[in-house]
């Protein structure tokens, strides 16, 4: 009796835990779909023309899983902070000035802020896209090629990265997102495949392949999770 | 229809939409504006830290006096290819040879210029 009892026991355990984490999922897709899919798209594909990328409002989410670290987007989406100075497509945030053109604030929109409750559903749901999975599995964080003096040279000089990213707030280049955040948002290895090729994660996108050899690779990424510590954002 | 020329018809749609080939308009737009500017006169948006600044496509005496095969190979291979700033990228991941050729007939027209020679 006592052996048919357990199973019974821990079938009515699983049936009692398996609701609330399924309705915690469920609760983060109906957020989802009914907060985020006008500006992200949750299904994908990524955009496969000019016409489809210039339409994007808002970064695809349908690999998010394997792109953003969980722990950063839980905080994020309840206390949102622009992370793409000029917007997303920055040719429809920005005019021209008589320096340079200039992000044009008043047609940048606040990202909706999501309580705890929501935004951990939020999470949930978006760790569960797992698009391109492949490319994050072929590519392998090495934290112990230490970047030294070189990360800063190799991001602004050799690379050129800062052209369109800022290391610093208000440093750097705002048509991509900012960099001094990026090791504590996203995960070593998306950043890597990234890199690598940012036409295998979004063809039309706007960031060059510059081609970076793996060991700098490992570098560049070492240097943006050592800005991260110094925490401009707080 | 015949089920040959059926299956031809059909593959057509499933053909990949990034072999298609974008305007050289719409591709400038996209990709050089951001650091060439709106209106081509090197005065982009992300220009404001950066060591180097971004040619003045508009400006026929400069750009006249590079040929279609420099500017040709600066698009695809980047600054460096032509002894200029790492700061111009290399684009041969994003456009096709003939998206590039189309872009340099485009720059030509910005310019107002033709090659030297």
């Amino acid at each position: 009796m006592k052996r048919l009892l357990m199973p019974a026991f821990l079938c009515s355990l699983a049936a009692i835990m398996t609701p609330s984490i399924a309705s915690a999922d469920a609760d983060g897709s109906a957020i989802l779909q009914q907060q985020c899919v006008s500006c992200h798209s949750i299904t994908g594909p990524a955009a496969p023309t000019l016409t489809a990328l210039w339409q994007k409002k808002g970064p695809d989410l349908f690999y998010a899983g394997n792109k953003y670290r969980s722990d950063w987007l839980e905080t994020w989406l309840q206390k949102p902070k622009r992370i793409r100075p000029a917007g997303m497509f920055y040719m429809d945030h920005i005019k021209p000035g008589e320096k340079r053109d200039m992000v044009d604030e008043s047609t940048l929109k606040e990202h909706v802020k999501l309580t705890a409750a929501d935004a951990k559903a939020v999470v949930l749901a978006l760790s569960a896209m797992k698009t391109n999975s492949a490319l994050i599995k072929a590519e392998k964080h090495d934290a112990s090629i230490a970047p030294g003096p070189l990360g800063e040279m190799m991001f602004d000089k050799i690379y050129g990265c800062m052209a369109c990213h800022q290391i610093e707030p208000g440093y750097g280049g705002v048509t991509g997102p900012e960099m001094y955040t990026a090791g504590k948002r996203l995960t070593p290895e998306f950043m890597l495949s990234y890199i690598r090729s940012p036409q295998a994660w979004d063809p039309k996108i706007w960031m060059p392949n510059k081609h970076v050899p793996d060991a700098n690779m490992q570098k560049l990424v070492n240097y943006t999770i050592h800005l991260s510590k110094e925490n401009f954002d707080e | 229809m015949s089920k040959t020329t059926l299956m031809i018809v059909c593959s057509l749609f499933l053909l990949p939409v990034t072999s298609m080939a974008e305007s050289a308009a719409d591709n400038y737009r996209t990709y050089c504006m951001q650091c060439h500017g709106m209106q081509g006169n090197g005065m982009g948006a992300n220009i404001q830290d950066m060591s180097v600044q971004p040619r003045d496509h508009t400006d026929a005496k400069s750009m006249g006096a590079r040929t279609d095969a420099e500017l040709f190979k600066v698009i695809k291979e980047g600054g460096l290819a032509i002894n200029k700033s790492a700061l111009m990228p290399p684009w041969d991941s994003t456009f096709t040879d003939n998206e590039i050729n189309d872009l340099v007939k485009y720059l030509r027209t910005m310019c107002k210029c033709k090659q030297p020679g």
